[in-house]
């Protein structure tokens, strides 16, 4: 067995970490392939119709190694995968890795836009927050974030739509964006679904981080910090901050998280043409390999980001950064 | 002449869910250039309430209701924050019990050291760090040119107090406030804090308040003494006369509470209960934190097991209970040995051996009353009913001098010395032929932690009951055993009975740690650090005696 040392433990811990998100990962495909293959019915006889003869149908589940057993095709399929082939759609024999390519990069690109307001808005508001804990300016703030936060997700998107592209028509309320646009024009494009997204995660990320700094607040060394004659705002931002980081960036990372693979609703709100949207259609068409596929990179981004959170987390610890 | 700092009628109230009730009733205190006040009592009795209120401050859940605090002309009560804050830190500094808790564990020590002269605008961050290596010096840190860009927790306790002392004086202030400085360091690493402050205090003639709980630690350092009581002033006089004599019985008590020894107890047979046979234990792979440890319990005596922290008692306490198997070595309990895992262990080897803890607080579910808690160990040893165990628990309550009505109360509405009390039932429960304190009254006041010690002695005459007491205080050694066992880094270093042991020679380091328990003598800090220098010189000369 591999025997982790204490010396470089952020390397030990790190290296831990990711083996468990390995695992993690090959439970996850295991689950999807069998979820999949749950699915009542004949997927051959699904895909073709039933006016389909039982020669093409025996042709077609030969092609898809129906025939084969469960296991045999699940490995076949996972070793294809590791490899960067996903196999073809069902539905139009094109390649899944070209279908997904570009939506998965568009929903990267939605959910990093969101991310970009969100985070720091968060971030500053829970700061504030804390810094002028139980006033009406804390009040209020988490008034307006608790009601976004409580109402779904959609009915956010259409009060929007209903306020800034029907009543005022300053924002288009299909985001539709495409590669001839520059920068700018899918910034405009997206605007409103990526306010609605961004309304949803900051309330939770703001008050976690108001939380993780009241917390801290009534430590030792706030006090200490306190009776050295120091501004309120120094106190919080130096010394109460850096110490509540590792539960802030946890809740920051479970957030981008949702905003890459729990953006379906607003993508198909939004006629976004993101990977959730398309692991919708896929999944009404019975478009396997796509739906497996999109599942495993939902998968893998939502594992790496809290592995991200979990090691961001031991490095802003000074204890594991800087051993004795 | 007139007083740096004075306090008129200070009323400081605490919040207790519905009402405002008072923590300190109207008490004056006056505070000259360069002076020391000790401000002496024990929990609760106010002190740190009252020496934070010199800074305008007041804890979460309380606040001064009246009064007038002036600093150097200037009211500070009712004062806007701005004004106030430019006192605290610059001109009055502050010094906490804990310096692992209050020093900041994201920041380099010497970062924290500057941002109070760099914020009140006194000096540059430059001539602040240059002037932290200069502190640091004074303070006899190991590598003062360094040892600011440290972590808090990449230095030992007892230095890491003395930053915090030299963090205090970083705007040179005219009043240091000393919270308890050194209640939670070794005796050997106290003497090293308390030399260091009574160094920088003279030097820049700081006027200082001293809290503490401790008469012997308040007597080295103040010219006047405050002896305080559910906040309200007993007694107040120059330090050397209140030593001498004591107008009031309270003062007297807290001054005799060392003074009372255990008597031999001659009819104890001399029967072997546990013996240790060379155990070597460590929690890693390789490093050991015991060195073939071996030792002896006799009936009805008490072991005092002596040592700094990490030197290894709690570890051994540890492999007696089974709960760190050891790597070599046997536990032999009653001429039988015992596993070494706590799993293979038959229910007897578990009753007859019980344990005491530090903190009467954790020991304690608070959610379970106290009927619950003591009727545990009768039901699972000796599998009694509900009559039987009434009949019991109401027996042990008296053997613990506790009201019989307290059967029935949750662990929340006792004192901690009432609390620690019932721990000494619930051990005493299971009719234990020994029992491990660990630290059993170093969490207590002086008074209570002495009624303690009263209660587990007259037991043990009652029961004949065989304890092992691990404790880093000295006075408590002194009062309780019948022999003593000095640990250093996991080994033993002496032993033998306590006669012995305390009378000279002494092995070095039983000497430095016999030497470095505060006496109530005021001259005693001074008389042993000139000794000890005199010592050191006396070793540069002749090595060959060191």
């Amino acid at each position: 067995m591999m025997q982790l040392h204490k010396p470089n433990s952020i390397a030990a811990l790190v290296v831990k970490r990711i083996g468990l998100g390995v695992v993690t990962l090959l439970v996850i495909s295991l689950l999807i392939f069998a979820g999949v293959e749950a699915l009542p019915g004949d997927l051959a006889q699904a895909v073709l119709g039933h006016s389909a003869t039982p020669e093409t149908v025996a042709a077609f589940r030969k092609e898809l190694k129906l025939d084969l057993p469960a296991h045999e095709r699940y490995v076949a399929w996972l070793g294809a995968f590791v490899k960067g082939d996903f196999g073809n759609s069902l539905a139009n024999r094109r390649p899944v890795a070209e279908l997904i390519g570009w939506r998965f990069a568009n929903t990267i690109f939605l959910a990093a836009a969101t991310a970009l307001i969100a985070v720091p808005v968060a971030v500053v508001l829970g700061i504030l927050a804390a810094l002028y804990r139980n006033t009406l300016f804390d009040r209020l703030i988490s008034m307006a974030t608790l009601s976004t936060i409580s109402f779904p997700e959609f009915f956010v998107a259409y009060i929007l739509i209903a306020l800034l592209s029907v009543q005022m028509a300053v924002f288009p309320s299909i985001a539709n964006v495409n590669a001839q646009m520059n920068l700018w024009q899918k910034f405009y494009a997206i605007f409103l679904p990526c306010l609605t997204l961004a309304l949803v995660v900051i309330a939770h990320m703001m008050r976690q981080t108001r939380a993780a700094i009241i917390n801290i607040l009534s430590s030792p060394f706030i006090e200490m910090a306190n009776l050295k004659g120091l501004r309120r705002l120094r106190v919080v931002v130096q010394h109460a901050f850096p110490n509540a980081l590792s539960p802030v960036i946890n809740v920051i990372a479970l957030n981008l998280a949702y905003l890459v693979v729990g953006v379906v609703i607003v993508e198909v709100v939004f006629v976004y043409p993101g990977l959730g949207q398309l692991l919708v259609d896929s999944v009404s068409k019975r478009d396997i390999p796509v739906v497996q596929a999109s599942g495993l990179i939902f998968a893998a981004t939502y594992v790496l980001l809290n592995l991200l959170a979990d090691v961001l987390s031991i490095v802003s610890n000074p204890r594991l950064r800087n051993p004795r | 002449m007139k007083p740096l700092l004075e306090m008129k009628d200070i009323v400081i109230e605490g919040c207790t869910g519905e009402s405002w009730d008072p923590i300190i009733k109207g008490l004056n205190l006056t505070l000259t250039k360069g002076e020391v006040l000790g401000l002496i009592g024990e929990s609760g009795a106010g002190k740190s309430t009252l020496g934070l209120a010199s800074m305008a401050y007041t804890r979460q859940g309380c606040r001064i209701a009246s009064g007038s605090i002036v600093f150097d002309g200037q009211e500070l009560f009712g004062a806007p924050e701005p004004e106030v804050r430019a006192i605290r830190g610059a001109r009055i500094a502050y010094v906490a019990q804990s310096a692992a808790a209050s020093f900041n564990p994201a920041h380099r020590l010497i970062r924290q050291y500057t941002e109070g002269p760099v914020q009140h605008g006194l000096m540059s961050t430059a001539e602040a760090e240059k002037k932290a290596v200069a502190t640091y010096e004074q303070l006899l840190l190991p590598d003062p040119e360094n040892i600011g860009y440290r972590f808090p927790h990449q230095v030992s306790g007892g230095q890491l107090q003395r930053a915090m002392v030299a963090m205090a004086m970083s705007c040179q202030p005219d009043i240091i406030i000393f919270d308890e400085p050194t209640t939670a360091l070794d005796v050997t690493t106290q003497i090293e804090v308390l030399a260091a402050i009574k160094e920088i205090t003279r030097r820049f003639n700081t006027a200082a308040i001293y809290i503490t709980h401790d008469l012997a630690v308040v007597a080295q350092l103040a010219d006047r003494i405050m002896v305080l009581r559910y906040g309200e002033l007993v007694e107040e006089n120059n330090a050397r006369e209140m030593l001498e004599n004591p107008r009031e019985t309270y003062t007297r008590d807290l001054l005799a509470v060392r003074s009372f020894q255990k008597r031999k107890n001659l009819k104890a047979p001399d029967d072997v209960v546990l013996k240790i046979e060379s155990v070597t234990a460590g929690y890693t792979g390789d490093d050991n934190v015991l060195e073939s440890i071996d030792l002896e319990i006799r009936r009805g005596r008490t072991v005092a097991l002596v040592g700094e922290s990490g030197s290894g008692k709690s570890t051994l306490a540890r492999v007696i209970t089974g709960l760190l198997p050891p790597n070599q070595g046997r536990v032999i309990f009653k001429g039988k040995q015992l596993p070494a895992a706590l799993k293979a262990r038959k229910r007897k080897d578990l009753q007859r051996l019980q344990m005491i803890y530090q903190m009467p607080d954790t020991a304690l579910n608070p959610r379970q009353k106290i009927r619950k808690i003591i009727g545990r160990p009768l039901k699972f040893y000796f599998n009694q009913n509900r009559k039987q165990q009434q009949r019991r628990i109401l027996e042990l309550l008296e053997q613990v001098e506790l009201p019989a009505e307290y059967i029935d109360r949750y662990p929340t509405e006792l004192s901690g010395g009432e609390k620690q009390r019932i721990c000494i039932a619930r051990a005493l429960a299971a009719e234990p032929d020994l029992i491990i304190c660990d630290e059993v009254t170093s969490a207590l006041d002086q008074l209570v932690a002495e009624g303690i010690l009263k209660l587990l002695l007259s037991l043990q005459r009652k029961l004949l009951v065989s304890y092992l007491f691990i404790t880093h205080d000295l006075a408590t050694v002194k009062a309780i055993s019948d022999e003593i066992v000095v640990m250093l880094q996991g080994r033993i270093v002496e032993k033998g009975p306590k006669q012995k042991v305390l009378k000279p020679p002494h092995h070095a380091y039983t000497d430095r740690l016999l030497s470095s328990v505060p006496e109530m003598d005021p001259d005693w800090l001074d008389t042993l650090l000139q000794e000890r220098a005199g010592r050191a010189r006396g070793a540069d000369i002749h090595p060959s005696v060191a």
